[in-house]
């Protein structure tokens, strides 16, 4: 099994992909896809990327459910310091956290969602220190994004562990 | 276009309202880009676009052509998933960019290089 689909799940999404894209599930596509999915498999497996092994499908779901709720409201908040204008310019800055994520691809993942976030931006991870650079557009609760980004990264830990 | 017109009244409310809510929200993150005075700032501005814009613009496209062809459609989610995955990334890079610049000028108010942990010293 592992020596035809090194990588099941990556082997799952592109299949999905692919029959999406086609929006057909006829089983010339099937079969298609299935070719490409098993090929891109094997083609990754070259590109030998570190393997993590996310667990809890359930907890996954709750924490993209808070990410998108999050990415809801900040956008909201973001708008309004746009409108807002001249009058009363962003207090923008930096932040540093420290974190305590091992996993290569959790930290993707958590660099992904801070910057899809409008109103935070990764910038920069200090591997040795373990801290994180971000800034942040709304400088006003400095205590808020700390905590978020903690929250982030609890959950992340404990899908990720 | 014609056949635009065989929407019914109610899905074309919504996908009107989607329509310009996205497209309202895309517009607010271009003005922010011009209105924001430094880079950093300014990286802020476009994720609003790929954010709420884009689902929501999508999601328009989903009801609207899943109603007219009576059908389920989903493939304006890959649009979604990819604009989602894509622009950080880009947008990462920038910002590293921006800030290795800034370091190198000496530029104020960016934070400098963090040290690395200091050794004791053997003399």
């Amino acid at each position: 099994m592992r020596t035809w689909f090194p990588y099941p799940l990556l082997s799952i999404a592109l299949l999905l992909i692919w029959l999406l894209l086609n929006q057909s599930v006829a089983p010339g596509t099937f079969v298609m896809g299935t070719i490409l999915a098993t090929g891109l498999g094997w083609v990754t497996l070259k590109l030998s990327p570190v393997r993590s092994h996310p667990r809890r499908i359930l907890l996954t779901l709750r924490f993209g459910f808070a990410v998108a709720l999050d990415i809801i409201r900040s956008n909201l908040a973001v708008i309004a310091v746009i409108l807002r204008g001249r009058r009363r310019p962003p207090s923008s800055g930096f932040l540093t956290v420290d974190l305590d994520i091992d996993d290569e691809n959790a930290l993707a993942l958590l660099a992904c969602i801070l910057t899809a976030t409008p109103g935070t931006a990764w910038l920069e991870y200090d591997r040795r220190r373990k801290s994180l650079l971000f800034h942040v557009l709304d400088m006003e609760n400095e205590r808020v994004w700390i905590d978020t980004v903690k929250r982030y990264e609890a959950a992340l830990k404990e899908i990720f562990g | 276009m014609s056949h635009l017109t065989d929407l019914p009244v109610w899905a074309a409310i919504l996908v009107c309202g989607l329509t310009l809510l996205g497209a309202a929200i895309t517009l607010i993150g271009s003005v922010g880009l011009l209105r924001f005075t430094s880079f950093y700032e300014r990286l802020h501005a476009p994720t609003l676009a790929t954010s709420g814009g884009v689902i929501l613009i999508c999601a328009a496209s989903i009801i609207c052509f899943a109603v007219l062809q009576s059908r389920w459609v989903f493939h304006e989610i890959l649009i979604i998933v990819f604009v989602l995955v894509t622009t950080p990334v880009t947008l990462m890079l920038l910002g590293q960019a921006a800030l290795y610049r800034d370091r190198v000028k000496e530029k104020r108010g960016v934070p400098l290089k963090q040290r690395p942990p200091r050794e004791e010293p053997t003399e």
